[in-house]
């Protein structure tokens, strides 16, 4: 097992045909993963070709799904129409949307998440680096690569990890993989300020999954969400946390990068998260080398 | 604090928040924007009346409490008609220096003629996008006129929180709940409502991520009018608003940032000597950290992106090193998708084209690594190799005590 998506779960990739899409659509067909349709409006019909691999393009999320079977949608679609492209598949009834986008404006995600609630339909991001189940093979090859992530880095095992930010999960993903770990699910929940899925919903997944023995969750500046993750934690969590906190350098009042990492009014400083995450009983690398020293020290692993 | 001063969400000046509350029917004090002391003469005739107040147009608060280096006092002034040529004239072309911008102060370029009211009462009157209810909140208060998180902390009680749903909007029970918890009566009711409908319907249609107004006052003669007001806007959405992007002022913000935006990457100058080139925002933030941590300052946050060219990392290299605070450099790059041999490559153009004169030390991890090392090795720069996230840290730190 692992969360949110399996080896042979089918995806279809909305923005197929788009330069950044489209590329990322190739690596995640060599990765091994079921890419079984792709959307851009208007060009329906016309087949996405990589090596071996045919992809159809379909005009809507609709006819992809009807046709194909995809219960998971990749969202790469332009800023301007991210909103309207989650939207679409979620009306159709996917049970996953992983939105890549960057720069969605926030006006058009809150929207968005008001009109998902109780649709029953997941949206992992917006401006996320997606979500990987690595597979069994050499280089983790034959998993479920949605997003941007770099494949060969993973290791298919027992380490959950999720993280608001893209290059700094890498980082936890190759050290739980040099350690010979390896992963679960690695979920990239994303760094604006209003997104889909949370650090506190992707713990709860981890904590139900049997393959799951340990969670590294990855957070910055801003916000409160890894705080309400960590009293979850303290109560209901059955499994070792190990975590960090991006941004304890970051001067208050300006936005580091991600929409969402900005200390505002004294409030989502990471030294006000690393305690609370403590007084979870979480254990909390200082520093960004230390994530995998970190987990150890949490699990008792060698 | 070197750099701290402005937001980085674009600020605009008082004038452009006049002439957004004009567009959106939001009363604000009668005013003019002037560039001359001729001109703020001739706004004050317009203007009419025996009193106007001239204040000085920067990205800054404490503005009424500052000093210019000229050594005139204060950059709000309440003034006759007659007085306000000679007023303009010590403001404009000078530098005003506040708390908010450091001692090295800030260029008055404008100055806001404006009528002069007497204030009966200082309300508070914010809306905001409230990221963990994932909607805008109106937050208001009586106590206006200071600041709103002293209120906040010292008399809870006296703030009201209203939150609005994305999807229905503003409804009339929310404006009379607000209403009636300001304490607004008759004719003030009336007028207050009237502005806060106004004030939802700008915030929204600008995309603004906050407007505040502070204060807000009930003058002696009736009126409700926004007296000052703070914007920031959501940058994402910036692209459907051309007209606010014309507000910008590049003046008021860091060169570097200025120049960093150009070339598409994410900058922010901070007040340390190891300046930091990375992929990634969360990445360039944790390396920050980790310089910290192994006991030096950093000099920058700067993320290159997922996708950065050649060009880029050359672009930022020149950046860094127009620093003059800078002693070293860290480069961390973690190339998932991203080749490290591009970056390699970028590094080498940049040094060669304008020398390397101070250490570098380059962590690469990832795709395409090998090639990445080779093309630093084989340039015969001076560059410091680094095994892992630790080790650059170390090193760089090392490096700048030598």
């Amino acid at each position: 097992m692992a969360i949110l998506v399996e080896e042979d779960t089918k995806v279809l990739v909305q923005g197929i045909t788009g330069s950044f899409g489209g590329r990322h659509a190739e690596l995640s067909l060599d990765y091994g993963t079921q890419i079984v349709a792709g959307v851009t409006p208007g060009k329906g019909g016309q087949t996405f070709e990589h090596g071996e691999y045919k992809v159809p393009v379909f005009d809507t999320v609709e006819q992809a799904v009807r046709e194909t079977g995809a219960t998971v949608s990749a969202v790469f679609v332009p800023p301007a129409f991210a909103g309207d492209a989650i939207l679409e598949s979620a009306d159709v009834g996917v049970d996953l949307v992983v939105a890549i986008t960057e720069g969605i404006p926030v006006r058009d995600m809150m929207k968005v998440r008001a009109a998902m609630t109780g649709s029953g339909v997941r949206l992992v991001g917006p401006n996320c680096p997606g979500i990987v189940t690595p597979g069994r093979s050499e280089d983790s090859q034959g998993g479920c690569r949605i997003g941007i992530a770099p494949g060969y880095i993973h290791k298919r095992g027992r380490v959950g990890i999720v993280s608001r930010s893209g290059t700094l999960t890498y980082e936890a993903v190759w050290q739980t993989t040099q350690r010979g770990y390896g992963q679960s699910t690695c979920v990239g929940i994303g760094g604006d300020p209003i997104n889909g899925t949370t650090h506190l919903d992707a713990l709860r997944l981890f904590n139900d999954d049997e393959e799951t023995e340990a969670i590294i969750m990855i957070g910055e500046i801003g916000g409160a969400a890894e705080e309400e993750a960590a009293a979850w934690a303290s109560e209901h969590c059955n499994k070792p946390v190990a975590a960090f906190i991006a941004g304890a350098t970051a001067p208050p009042g300006r936005r580091m990068g991600h929409a969402g990492a900005i200390i505002s009014g004294g409030k989502g400083t990471a030294q006000a998260k690393k305690e609370a995450l403590r007084a979870a009983g979480i254990t909390v690398a200082e520093t960004p080398a230390q994530i995998g020293s970190a987990l150890m020290e949490a699990t008792g692993w060698e | 604090m070197r750099r701290f001063r402005a937001a980085r969400l674009m600020n605009i000046h008082e004038y452009q928040a006049k002439i957004l509350f004009d567009q959106f029917s939001v009363p604000s004090p009668r005013g003019m924007v002037a560039g001359t002391s001729e001109e703020a003469a001739a706004a004050a005739a317009g203007l009419g009346g025996d009193r106007v107040v001239v204040k000085a147009q920067v990205h800054a608060g404490g503005r009424g409490k500052g000093t210019f280096k000229n050594g005139f006092q204060g950059g709000v002034h309440l003034v006759s008609p007659g007085e306000v040529a000679g007023i303009a004239g010590r403001m404009i072309g000078e530098v005003l220096v506040t708390k908010q911008t450091g001692e090295e102060g800030k260029l008055v370029r404008k100055v806001m003629v404006g009528e002069a009211v007497d204030v009966r009462h200082e309300y508070y009157l914010a809306i905001l996008m409230d990221r963990a209810a994932c909607c805008p909140v109106i937050v208001a208060s009586t106590e206006g006129g200071m600041d709103i998180e002293e209120v906040a902390e010292k008399n809870p009680g006296k703030i009201l929180r209203e939150h609005v749903h994305p999807l229905m909007g503003l409804q009339p029970y929310e404006v009379r709940k607000v209403t009636v918890g300001l304490g607004f009566k008759g004719d003030e009711a009336r007028q207050f409502g009237k502005l806060l409908g106004n004030l939802y319907r700008l915030f929204l249609e600008c995309d603004c991520s906050m407007v505040e107004i502070n204060p807000l006052v009930g003058t002696t003669d009736g009126r409700i009018l926004a007296l000052d007001a703070k914007f920031n806007f959501d940058d994402n959405a910036l692209y459907r608003h051309p007209e606010i992007v014309e507000f910008r002022d590049v003046e008021e913000e860091d060169p570097l940032e200025v120049e960093a935006s150009r070339h598409s990457l994410n900058y922010i100058g901070l007040d340390g000597n190891i300046a930091c080139l990375v992929n990634g925002a969360g990445l360039a933030m944790a390396t920050m950290d980790i310089i910290k941590h192994h006991g030096g300052e950093p000099a920058n946050f700067l993320d290159v992106g997922g996708g950065a060219s050649q060009e880029q990392v050359a672009a930022a290299f020149k950046i860094i090193l127009s620093d003059k605070a800078v002693k070293g450099i860290l480069v961390n790059i973690f190339g998932g998708i991203m080749d490290c041999d591009v970056i390699a490559n970028g590094v080498v153009a940049a040094c060669k084209e304008v020398g390397l004169p101070i250490p570098l030390v380059v962590r690469l991890e990832g795709n395409n690594v090998a090639a990445g090392k080779a093309t630093l090795t084989a340039s015969g720069l001076n560059i410091i190799a680094a095994d892992d996230l630790a080790d650059a840290a170390e090193k760089a730190v090392a490096a700048i005590s030598d």
